[in-house]
């Protein structure tokens, strides 16, 4: 799935993630990642953040991310929406997820 | 005047007196005036202190976020060129930031308090000095100052009313609307031992300002100033129950701890954390009691509102208030005959066995971390960084028969019941029942209570489920990363080294 | 038997709400694609509550998602994502014939089979929010076997009837149709919400009414109304000593294999036997609620 313009998700409300995908300048997948739990929970969410965009099929991707103390489940959300947004496709191929 | 022959009084050698009265003694009647001890500036009064390099100077926290007092003085003294004080603050909060300027200026070389905020603290917790700041419980402190473990050379204490004599009190009598904090309990003790106590108000009230809370006797100094603090900052209206459906609930559980412990009986003693469960316990309690027909005897420790509605419908028959939290309380001290204000030593002293906190039945406590011990960490965050204050948490922990502290199970991400606390500040001994959200723990060294409980059908866990159950929902954290060195020390209510802080590694890896 | 004494509505694009759903107690989660999520939030909530209900453990409440109608075009995407996730329950809104829910059922079994889940384990709910919807109610309760309850959305429903929400005169005769439907089909019948969450005397005084009405239970919009709620369904201790004597006397009838129960020389009814057996089951006495 190719990101072909800036888009976002969640928001900067307690236990959400608000992130933002824009279409790569090189490829890969690069993660900026600002948390208050980063030093605890780092490491697992920018994991999460590229296991999600590997799922749905996103290679090539910047994204921003500023953690406010999400769940995984959460983080797996905003990454997904803010994606799909951002690649402009709403087949969301709910056959292949469950 | 030749009335008395002072030879012939029996054993007249084992009595001590000053001679035979003459007429000199007297001072004239137009001579007779009643001293003032009030000096035109807070310069005045540090020079006149005689304040000199390497002393130790102290400040109470009763503006709390509002006080303008440390910083005014702090000022002054960096302009006098007054070099490597030690500052042994009551405790400190989010407005003292500016002491990070006299620390880098050498104008502050140590500090003592009960707790600390905001940059000041992360300053100290990235390592600002080089001497590890000392955390102390309030009944520690106090007896540290009574012990001379705390030297304190010259004491400046806020007060919102004082006499030319330095009679002063958190409030004042007159209806002038003049700044409020209630009860200045935690600045009685540096008033009585301190060689220096200078009183700095923003309001000079005619002799004698009674009832007061520093008598004029341990006083040296008064000094005016336009203003003490900003008042929102010190006092706010009513402290309001928490809304919050978690802590609610998680009060609501500490009440029926409580109701079915065994402590609580007719003529009880109790006091409630500050904290929006801890407060809220005192609500569901109450409809406990008057379901059941049960007084209070006593209330203890900080006082909000809540402690004063109950005790003006009767439901507590005294309080004693070492801390007024909010305006309703300070107004209760002011009006009601059986709200008294207490000290330190009075409230938590660990010399003294007769300290009120050794009366208590039951304490309801917060927390920012539990360990799967019991061990309580009110001091550091989650990341490391001082932000929050030891008050009395291990002194009514282990003065009261039951300790109850509660806290959500998680905060956002952060799990609350922990492996190990970054910074123990109460020991797992003193801390009794642990109530959270989602679930209840007893320590296994309260069979008694374990036992009452679940007679009345209390549904308990142990804690290591808690801290199962908190992990499955948020994961496991990595461990936050320290350097060696340490910045602070965390002290048992006797003094003893109990924990250490120490400086945050912030190496930031980014991808 | 299922409690549904209290139904939690959960916003489902609010990540801290749905990550408590779980610990205040109620009978039945309800998550919400439709009112409480913008427009522009559809499908960022789509993914939050999937994500949700596939990693959280709610258990043991009922876990319900109420969809987007049909008609706005967004329903069927909410089914497609939601039915995966596998809920105990989808609560259609707005449903005025018993055909809205044969159609939402038709594309919830499309998809069953599509995921390979079991054809017919998705439960589904109505919520009657209109006036056609409310004269329809018998028939909406009989449309379909997974329907386990339906509901009350009185929001829509007093505009529809030209009123507005006062003293409950305006939803007398909703709430009569809804509650007599929902009993004639043998499922639950769910009441509206009360809104004013600091008002616990208010909604204490329509929580009694509706339990009177023979409601099930209540839609709840803040976890502080669950307890009282709870409270006030919770049987009297004489209630439940009475319901044990029936069922004592029941279980000896039948162990001397006589088909006639009496307790204090009078036999029993078989309704009586019934409603002894639910107000054991609404006191968490399940066990005894046993015949044998």
């Amino acid at each position: 799935m190719k990101i072909v313009k800036p888009a976002s998700a969640g928001t900067l409300e307690s236990s959400d993630i608000q992130i933002r995908v824009e279409p790569a300048e090189q490829p890969g997948i690069e993660v900026h990642l600002t948390s208050s739990v980063k030093q605890q929970f780092g490491k697992k969410i920018i994991q999460v953040i590229r296991d999600t965009l590997e799922e749905i099929g996103v290679t090539d991707a910047y994204v921003e991310a500023v953690d406010k103390g999400a769940l995984d489940c959460a983080v797996r959300a905003r990454t997904a929406a803010a994606a799909f947004r951002a690649a402009d496709n709403t087949d969301y191929e709910w056959r292949v997820r469950s | 005047m030749g009335r008395v022959d002072i030879s012939k009084i029996p054993n007249i050698d084992k009595i001590n007196f000053n001679g035979e009265y003459t007429p000199e003694a007297v001072t004239p009647k137009s001579e007779v005036e009643m001293p003032s001890k009030v000096l035109p500036s807070i310069r005045d009064a540090i020079i006149a202190s005689g304040l000199k390099d390497g002393m130790t100077i102290s400040f109470h926290h009763h503006f709390r976020n509002g006080d303008y007092v440390v910083n005014m003085v702090m000022d002054e003294i960096a302009k006098l060129g007054i070099k490597d004080l030690t500052v042994a603050a009551s405790s400190l909060a989010s407005c003292h930031a500016p002491l990070i300027e006299h620390i880098k200026n050498g104008v502050i070389t140590h500090i003592e308090t009960s707790g600390m905020r905001g940059e000041l603290a992360e300053a100290i917790s990235r390592g600002l000095m080089d001497t590890p700041v000392v955390f102390r419980s309030h009944g520690g402190r106090a007896d540290a100052i009574k012990n001379d473990e705390i030297h304190i050379d010259v004491a400046f204490l806020g007060a919102p009313s004082c006499d030319v004599l330095g009679n002063a009190n958190g409030y004042t009598r007159d209806e002038s609307g003049a700044t409020m904090c209630g009860s200045l309990g935690y600045a009685k003790v540096d008033a009585e031992f301190s060689d220096c106590a200078i009183v700095i108000t923003d309001h000079i009230v005619p002799y004698p300002n009674t009832p007061l809370a520093l008598p004029a006797v341990h006083i040296r100094y008064v000094v005016e100033v336009e203003e003490l603090g900003d008042p929102e900052g010190i006092m706010s209206g009513a402290t309001r129950y928490t809304k919050n459906p978690k802590e609610l609930m998680i009060a609501k559980n500490a009440a029926n701890v409580i109701e079915h412990s065994g402590y609580f009986y007719d003529g009880f003693a109790m006091q409630m954390g500050s904290g929006g469960a801890a407060l809220a316990t005192a609500r569901f309690l109450r409809e406990k009691m008057e379901e059941k027909g049960i007084k209070a005897h006593f209330a203890l420790g900080g006082i909000t509102g809540q402690i004063v509605e109950m005790h003006e419908a009767g439901l507590i028959k005294k309080i004693l208030d070492v801390q007024s939290f909010d305006l309703t309380a300070a107004e209760s001290l002011k009006n009601n005959r059986f709200h008294t204000q207490i000290d330190g030593c009075f409230y938590a002293g660990y010399d003294y066995k007769g300290a009120a906190v050794n009366a208590l039945d039951f304490v309801v406590l917060s927390a920012l971390e539990i360990d799967t011990d019991f061990n309580v960490n009110v001091l550091t965050g989650s990341d490391g960084v001082i932000r929050g204050a030891i008050g009395g948490h291990p002194d009514t922990a282990a003065g009261a028969k039951m300790s109850v502290v509660v806290a959500p199970l998680t905060r956002g991400r952060i799990p609350t019941i922990v492996d190990r606390v970054n910074t123990v500040v109460t020991p797992g001994i003193t801390v009794d029942v642990v109530v959270t959200d989602q679930g209840i723990a007893v320590n296994p060294n309260r069979p008694d209570i374990i036992e009452k409980l679940e007679a009345a059908d209390i549904l308990l866990t142990d804690i290591e489920s808690l801290k199962v159950r908190a992990e499955k929902i948020v994961g496991k954290p990595d461990p936050i990363k320290f350097k060696d060195r340490v910045v602070a020390l965390s002290l048992y209510r006797d003094n003893s080294i109990i924990d250490v802080i120490r400086q945050i590694d912030e190496d930031d890896e980014d991808e | 038997m299922r409690l549904r004494r209290t139904m939690m509505f959960v916003p489902g694009n609010n990540p801290g709400m749905i990550k408590d759903a779980g610990i205040y107690g109620a009978d039945c989660i309800m998550f919400d694609l439709e009112d409480s999520v913008a427009i522009t939030e559809k499908d960022a909530a789509r993914f939050l509550v999937y994500s949700a209900l596939t990693t959280l453990d709610y258990s043991p409440a009922e876990i319900v998602v109420r969809i987007n109608d049909l008609s706005s075009g967004l329903g069927v995407q909410d089914l497609e994502a939601i039915v995966r996730a596998r809920p105990h329950v989808i609560r259609l809104p707005k449903t005025e014939t018993a055909q809205d829910v044969i159609d939402c059922e038709k594309e919830i079994e499309r998809i069953e089979k599509e995921a390979g889940i079991p054809v017919g384990s998705t439960g589904m709910m109505a919520a009657i929010e209109g006036a056609e919807g409310v004269l329809n109610a018998a028939e909406i309760a009989k449309s379909s076997k997974r329907l386990i309850g339906i509901a009350l959305g009185a929001e829509d429903y007093v505009t529809d009837l030209k009123t507005t929400r006062s003293d409950g005169t305006e939803l007398a005769f909703a709430r009569g149709m809804i509650v007599n439907a929902a009993r004639a089909a043998g499922i639950d019948a769910l009441d509206t919400v009360y809104s004013d969450v600091s008002n616990e005397e208010g909604f204490l005084a329509e929580a009694t009414i509706i339990k009177k009405m023979g409601f099930s239970g209540k839609s709840v919009i803040n976890p502080r109304q669950i307890d009282p709620l709870h409270r006030l369904f919770k049987p009297s201790d004489k209630d439940i000593e009475k319901a044990r004597a029936i069922m004592e006397a029941i279980r000896d009838a039948n162990a001397r294999g006589s088909g006639v129960a009496s307790l204090n020389g009078k036999m029993i009814d078989k309704p009586v036997v019934t409603r002894a057996k639910y107000l054991l089951e609404l006191a968490g006495l399940e066990e005894e609620a046993e015949e044998e």
